[in-house]
């Protein structure tokens, strides 16, 4: 009995096997397009690896979607250049007093007003040590911000629902620029009820905001709906933005391909020779916020003092970074004219002393023989990266170019993770030069010099301290006008030509594409899609 | 039966602990500070790292770590992610799309494997015998990424029969193209071993033995040769099915599948710790269960195995 019921069962089986799998083929193509009917952008994104909260997110997978569903003071066109969104008005004498008015009548989307409060509360939510907000340090130059214990950031003031002002530590020129960051944004009063909840459901005052309370879809997606109490320049021209969450870059790549996605904001390593043929005119490649370096920190033997500061410029010198960018990278990046990037506003190529970066292997000789005569050279050149992160190529190049331009024994030094790496640079225990990347977290000069070079700053990861680089910088904060500012903080790198803290290598781009249903799709300074601005047909 | 049963459920405990202390401490001893990696090539201030490790316990010693770890998976509280889900939640919404997934792989390679073998078996030496061999050998000897990169390309880019990732929600249509991928290699095995397994059982006394009564060859086949011969696929099956389960990381990263072994990549990745051992317990406890249940399965298959005291 037994076995008869096993062969009918075998047949059966085969039977419906072949069933289920021409009904599924025949099926598919109609279940994709019934999905479109709306104006709603697709678009890649991750997972955010923080709950939604503006003060705790500092990764583009959670940035992302805070900057749509949420307005800051102010925001930033595709040149990176700030104008007022929230604000009214934001003034200063000394650029360390800021008085900031905002619009009246603004709303959260939960109907709550935007107020002045909004921002003080939330500023002083993020910037509460025992909050343990990751972008707290955001909030560090305004007064009354502490990181050894709780304390009220003092210098925030609420004048009147519309107004408030700003006392920073120190001059900063600079702060109006930051205020477009996500950590500056303002939070409802009930998101303090329960921040977790608020956290997997926050409510916004941005140009979007969440499809219901599941929008976020973990590990799947995410929905957003136009807000339409959203009364501001940066008005949806669609009719809502779907995150699709990807774990490789293949996928969404694939997904672009195959039609499922409207904007793509990365292509895979393996389809950078190809996708400008695939999409013509609808991929697009921008200079992105992205400095790219490594580090020698003087403390390694042969860098210190002036010895160090020849064989620098002589490392530099070596290095012929239009050929690695055009060879390993495709021309998906650009060999690197000064320490910051093209996007920022006040950027130049010509900034004395920036030859320093142009190839040339006989005055690399030279300068290394000049180091020589001091000490000589003994030993191996080393640099650090980690191996999970597409680094090799280049660092063994750069490596190789340093033994044929200046006859030593150079190679690269891979750590299996990026954790690892990042400990040893943090904790200091690392005996070779480094890699060293920036990506600016507000477009402007400023924040690709002092938290890296300025003395004893927070990821002044090679401990490089100049006086003279460290008052300019000041003097730049000082003045309230940004081209006055700007042209400090470009003497100032004048210095870091001569010094080299950081050997400058390249900037990064960003590649995207789209497809043939949207238009207007423009690539903010950040490398995020400004996706308020796409349209799509229907 | 049931004593044998409880004996090896017993024995399951050590194991699980066993392997729970084992990933615990490759995950801890995984060098590197995830802390400091959340950050970027940005260096957080002193005072906020040694409060996010307070928060996951990260300053306490490895050992003290894991029996805190373990208390709580007592009390059913599996942790949280860095994105504040309580893994648990993250357990309740990816396994289910695996095991459809598992499901719909371990059918076709049995359906497509099960009756090719059979064929190949039966008629030895044919065209169709050979052109099977060449073909399963082609699918044993490609990389899986590969056969999914070309999958993709071909059925979602090119024909656009299926969509070329799994859409949200991860409908069963979306899965096939990914289950039919997952069960290539598999199912070359199958093929194989289904074909020699029909062999061997076609040259036993007991086929001759009814070919001589004089019964006829379609109830020979199924009933005498196929049945006979499947002991060691369903063996097969089982394992796979289990090996499916706890996670196709490749596959499920290239379609995008919401599944176990893409959220454990990511979270490997990103240095997870709790969401990364959460995982791989529950992963240890369903390849327990699997196995189990094999060995249950081969009694029932085959009437002279018997499990006695």
């Amino acid at each position: 009995m037994k076995i008869k019921r096993i062969g009918v069962a075998a047949i059966a089986l085969a039977a419906a096997g072949a069933l289920v799998l021409t009904g599924c083929t025949s099926g598919s193509p109609e279940s994709t397009d019934g999905a479109s009917s709306s104006a709603v952008i697709t678009t890649n994104g991750s997972e955010p690896q923080n709950p939604l909260v503006p003060t705790n997110t500092n990764e583009t997978g959670g940035g992302k979607i805070l900057d749509s569903i949420f307005a800051g003071l102010v925001y930033y066109d595709a040149d990176g250049a700030p104008h007022n969104d929230v604000a009214e008005d934001i003034s200063t004498d000394d650029a360390q007093n800021y008085t900031i008015k905002i619009r009246s009548g603004l709303k959260f989307s939960n109907g709550e007003d935007v107020t002045s409060s909004s921002f003080v509360d939330a500023w002083n939510y993020g910037a509460l040590l025992s909050n343990e907000q990751l972008s707290s340090y955001f909030f560090e130059s305004i007064e009354g911000f502490s990181y050894d214990e709780d304390s009220e950031l003092t210098g925030l003031e609420v004048v009147d629902d519309t107004t408030f002002t700003v006392k920073l530590k120190q001059p900063e020129s600079d702060f109006p620029l930051r205020l477009g960051y996500s950590a500056f944004f303002p939070l409802p009063e009930s998101a303090f009820d329960d921040i977790e909840a608020f956290g997997n459901n926050p409510v916004g005052n941005g140009p979007y905001m969440l499809d219901g309370e599941d929008a976020w879809k973990h590990n799947e997606k995410i929905d957003l709906v136009v807000n339409p109490d959203y009364d501001g320049p940066r008005a949806a021209q669609n009719g809502g933005l779907d995150i699709v969450f990807y774990a490789t870059q293949e996928a969404a790549y694939a997904d672009l391909q195959g039609g499922n996605l409207d904007v793509l904001d990365a292509i895979p390593d393996g389809a950078l020779s190809t996708f400008q043929d695939e999409f013509g005119d609808r991929s697009v490649t921008q200079a992105a916020a992205i400095f790219q370096s490594f580090t020698v920190p003087d403390r390694l033997a042969h860098f210190g003092g002036e010895e160090g500061k020849l064989r620098r410029a002589a490392i530099s010198k070596a290095i012929d970074r239009g050929e690695i960018t055009d060879v390993i990278f495709s021309g998906t990046r650009t060999p690197a004219h000064d320490f910051t990037s093209p996007v920022i506003d006040g950027y130049s190529e010509d900034i004395p002393g920036s030859d320093v970066l142009d190839f040339d292997a006989d005055a690399a000789k030279d300068l290394w023989a000049q180091a020589d005569a001091i000490s000589p050279w003994s030993g191996s050149f080393q640099i650090a990266y980690n191996a999970d992160g597409g680094h090799q190529a280049w660092v063994d190049a750069v490596a190789n170019q340093l033994k044929n331009n200046l006859g030593i024994d150079a190679s690269g030094a891979p750590y299996p993770t990026f954790a690892e790496v990042r400990t040893a640079v943090t904790d200091r225990s690392i005996q070779t030069a480094f890699r060293t990347g920036w990506q600016a977290d507000y477009p402007a000069l400023f924040n690709f010099l002092g938290p890296i070079y300025a003395t004893g700053a927070g990821s002044n990861d090679g401990d490089y301290s100049n006086a003279d680089f460290d008052a300019l910088l000041k003097e730049g904060l000082a003045e309230t006008d940004l081209d006055a500012a700007n042209a400090k903080f470009q003497e100032a790198q004048e210095i870091l030509f001569q010094d080299l803290p950081a050997i400058p290598l390249w900037y990064s781009t960003v590649n995207g594409a789209y497809s043939e249903s949207v238009d207007n799709v423009q690539f903010g300074w950040n490398s995020v899609p400004l996706y308020n601005e796409i349209t799509k047909s229907e | 039966m049931a004593g044998y049963i409880a004996r090896r459920l017993l024995q399951a405990i050590p194991v699980l602990l066993g392997t729970t202390f084992l990933i615990y401490f490759m995950v801890f001893a995984m060098p590197g500070d995830p802390i400091v990696a959340l950050f970027g090539d940005k260096t957080p201030p002193p005072q906020v790292l040694e409060q996010l490790r307070e928060r996951y316990n990260l300053d306490q010693p490895f050992i003290v770590q894991y029996f805190i770890f373990l208390g709580n998976i007592f009390r059913g509280d599996l942790g949280t992610s860095f994105s504040g889900q309580p893994v648990s939640d993250i357990l309740v919404t990816t396994f289910p799309v695996t095991l459809r997934l598992a499901l719909m792989a371990v059918f076709i390679e049995m359906v497509a494997g099960i009756t090719i073998g059979l064929i190949s078996g039966l008629r030895k030496g044919g065209i169709f015998d050979a052109s099977a061999l060449v073909v399963s050998l082609i699918l044993i000897s490609l990389p899986i990424f590969v056969i999914a990169f070309v999958a993709q390309y071909i059925f979602g880019i090119q024909l656009g029969w299926f969509r070329t990732t799994v859409g949200p929600g991860a409908p069963t249509q979306d899965l096939i193209l990914p289950a039919i991928v997952l069960a290539s290699i598999s199912f070359a095995q199958i093929v194989r071993l289904t074909r020699s397994s029909v062999l061997e059982t076609e040259s036993q006394d007991f086929v001759r033995t009814a070919a001589s009564k004089g019964l006829a060859r379609r109830r020979i086949v199924p009933v005498h040769i196929l049945r006979n011969s499947l002991i060691p696929v369903v063996t097969y099956l089982a394992v796979d099915f289990g090996v499916l389960m706890v996670g196709a990381t490749v596959t499920e990263g290239i379609f995008n599948v919401p599944g176990v072994g893409r959220t454990l990549y990511q979270a490997i990745i990103r240095g997870e710790g709790p969401t990364v051992v959460a995982f791989v317990t529950v992963m240890v406890l369903i390849y327990l269960v699997v196995n189990l249940l094999v060995d249950l399965l081969y009694a029932v298959l085959d009437p002279r195995i018997r499990y006695a005291k």
